[in-house]
């Protein structure tokens, strides 16, 4: 009895470490050993593409700096953003790029933002809605550095806000699962109720009603951007109820996607494309392509342009701008249906289609914008209510 | 709907019952481990990890079971052999869970599985009502249907069973029978961080197909919350777990169908329904904690 207490005692501390060193090698996979701040070019101190280094924000800085609120492969959120630091890693060979991925929306954001610009970054990108009041902190500190923060609604000197209009595609995604649903039972998979999200289920609703008005759709709230044991509880009662095309707005999809795919019903993406999840399934999706609008961004900067450039406060960008996307259709898609979506892409393009063009009324029939009038993008951004034909209702309401 | 209510229980209840049952062997015998989310979380990654590396999600879960097992002994080690304070190292360790498997499994959120998928058992899940609920399931939901009644036959049919439970009770009487308390401790909270990294397994094997930090979301700690209202009884822990599976099916099933209830409230109602639950079994089970649970065995009492 003594023996083993003594032995376990002596080998204890031994014992601890071979445990840590089992559970790395449980769970280390073939992928990147990240480090809170990642480097990906080693051309460190170049000031090549400092251009003329006054004192513009933005300017004569070596790195360029980007935080991520996930994993950079989530198929999702994240994904997109950091698909988007690759585009500015091939477009400015010279600059070092910072990644840091899972940067929590707490005053750590701000810690990261700082580590980065003692790196040599002037010009920063927090690409989460949670990191905005981090950024401003340290963009108060750091009148030389520009920050671009994605999807927020505040802005300061040396910090512009920009997102794009996600819901055009997704209003082209809601057409095409209109016409590929067979019981007109569509389902969406949402996290909380802000407006981003309410706007998309309206926009897809509205989309899929403009070729089936007999179409509904089914909304579900996680409550979570990310928990996949409750996207696989919401993916299978929707499709339970009947429900032949689901959607999502969740910052990880690929749960959504693969029940959908393993139950024999539809999908249709969202952040990222994901379709090679779902060969059998993959109706459409909108994504992200961020890529272009960042080398456009971070060039107006480096330049020393970024006052009064469009970024310089509130930028809004769309599909002809080209900063959203609908992905390649799948396989099951019948041609006259791409023709037909793909038509009225084309109308959002000459502007002679707006998916949010009234007449749109709300679940319980009050005419929210009406006939023949264009809402503005400020409206369409506090979006509180769901249209017609969307069954489900908005948490707090 | 009430069919699909159950179907989902079982979906997504079984991940917690295996948590639970892990965590009740343990508690039969003295040691509380709160660390059985970071068991739980363990095992979600490691069952993920080995099924991406083999192809096989049974090897998938042994492998989930045995990271849920090596967390747990880091708990064994601490609270038995080191006599620390069993809630604070087991805290300790959900949070080391937690971190741990951020960091290491930041590679496989986008890796794709052959996981468990749905085998219907042949006649019985034609049984109309019953069958789809219960025998449409993935291997390791039938597994836990066996699991129950294997955990109260071992607890309450056999020697090592009476064991256990003696050393829940009264250790030093174990002891002066000339075995050894921190052995079967040992033993039962190693068994226990197995079956929790077997139930992490589930979730992210059978049920999600995917892997992503902190998806467990508090299953761990329901489960061993649901192991003391259940007053230590494995059938009634698997209502529990049943049950708690059941309200987070419900409130998404109330979404689907269109019911007009704020989901904000539906969040709550897993916890509040399943406390409300056992709380009215529980006003009648007082008494039954094993003694060893208020005290840590010194050896030296005897």
């Amino acid at each position: 009895m003594e023996g083993l207490r003594r032995w376990i005692a002596k080998s204890g501390f031994v014992l601890g470490a071979i445990v840590l060193i089992l559970l790395s090698a449980c769970s280390q996979g073939g992928g990147t050993g990240n480090k809170p701040v990642e480097t990906s070019t080693a051309s460190a101190g170049s000031d090549k593409s400092a251009g003329n280094s006054g004192n513009a924000p933005g300017t004569g800085g070596s790195a360029v700096g980007f935080l991520f609120v996930g994993a950079k492969d989530d198929y999702g959120y994240n994904q997109a953003a950091y698909l988007g630091s690759e585009g500015v890693a091939k477009a400015f060979p010279d600059m070092k790029i910072l990644r840091s991925e899972n940067v929590p929306e707490t005053a750590e954001a701000g810690r990261v933002m700082e580590e980065m610009i003692r790196q040599g970054a002037k010009i920063i990108f927090p690409t989460s809605y949670g990191h905005l009041d981090p950024a401003l902190e340290v963009a108060k500190n750091h009148p030389d550095v520009v920050f671009f923060h994605q999807g927020g609604l505040k802005t300061s000197d040396n910090l512009g806000t920009y997102f794009g209009t996600i819901y055009e595609p997704v209003y082209l995604a809601g057409i095409a699962a209109g016409k590929m649903s067979k019981s007109g039972k569509l389902g969406y998979i949402v996290s909380v109720p802000i407006p981003q999200v309410l706007l998309n289920v309206n926009a897809f609703t509205l989309g899929a009603r403009s070729v089936n008005p007999k179409a509904t759709t089914t909304v579900t709230f996680t409550g979570s951007w990310c928990d996949p044991g409750q996207q696989a509880n919401a993916a299978n009662s929707l499709i339970d109820s009947g429900v032949d095309v689901l959607t999502q707005h969740q910052d990880c999809t690929k749960t959504v996607i693969e029940t959908a795919e393993r139950r024999g019903v539809m999908t249709v993406g969202y952040h990222a494309d994901a379709s090679s999840l779902a060969p059998k399934g993959w109706i459409v999706g909108s994504v992200w392509n961020w890529s272009k609008l960042y080398e456009d961004m971070v060039k107006t900067a480096v330049d020393g342009k970024f006052k009064g450039s469009v970024y310089d406060g509130k930028y809004r960008g769309g599909l002809k701008d080209d900063i959203v996307q609908l992905t390649a259709f799948g396989e099951a898609v019948p041609e006259d249906v791409r023709k037909y979506v793909l038509d009225k892409k084309q109308e959002i393009l000459n502007g002679k289609l707006h998916p949010f063009a009234g007449p749109v009324k709300d679940q319980k029939g009050n005419v929210k914008i009406p006939d023949r009038s264009v809402p503005k993008e400020d409206d369409l951004e506090a979006t509180n209510y769901l249209v017609e034909g969307v069954i489900g209702s908005i948490p707090g309401q | 709907m009430i069919a699909d209510i159950l179907t989902g229980a079982l979906r997504s209840g079984t991940s917690v019952l295996y948590a639970s049952m892990g965590e009740l062997i343990s508690e039969r015998a003295g040691v509380i481990n709160l660390g059985t989310e970071g068991a739980m979380v363990a095992g979600a990654l490691g069952g993920f990890a080995v099924t991406v590396w083999t192809g096989n999600p049974w090897i998938g879960a042994l492998g989930g079971g045995i990271c849920g097992g090596l967390i747990s002994l880091m708990h064994a080690f601490l609270v038995i052999s080191r006599n620390a304070n069993q809630l604070a190292s087991g805290l300790t360790l959900m949070f080391l869970g937690l971190g741990l498997t951020a960091f290491f499994g930041r590679s496989f959120v986008s890796a794709s599985i052959v996981g468990f998928n749905t085998v219907e058992i042949p006649l019985l899940s034609d049984i109309p009502w019953i069958g789809p609920i219960l025998f449409k399931h993935d291997p390791l939901t039938y597994v836990s249907y066996l699991l129950v009644p294997g955990v109260w036959l071992l607890l309450h049919r056999t020697r090592i069973g009476v064991i256990l439970r003696a050393v829940g009770e009264r250790d030093e009487v174990v002891y002066a029978y000339g075995i050894s308390p921190v052995l079967i401790r040992y033993l039962a909270v190693i068994s226990g961080g197995f079956l929790a990294g077997v139930g992490g397994t589930q979730l992210s094997v059978a049920f999600t197909h995917s892997w992503v930090e902190g998806m467990t979301s508090g299953r761990g700690i329901v489960a061993a919350a649901l192991v003391i209202f259940a007053s230590w009884r494995p059938f009634r822990a698997m209502l529990g777990a049943y049950l708690f599976g059941g309200a987070q099916a419900l409130q998404l099933v109330l979404q689907s169908r269109g019911v007009d209830v704020s989901p904000f409230l539906l969040f709550m109602l897993p916890y509040v329904l399943t406390l409300a639950a056992l709380f009215l079994v529980e006003r009648r089970q007082r008494g039954r904690m094993p003694e060893g649970l208020s005290k840590v065995f010194t050896g030296a009492t005897g």
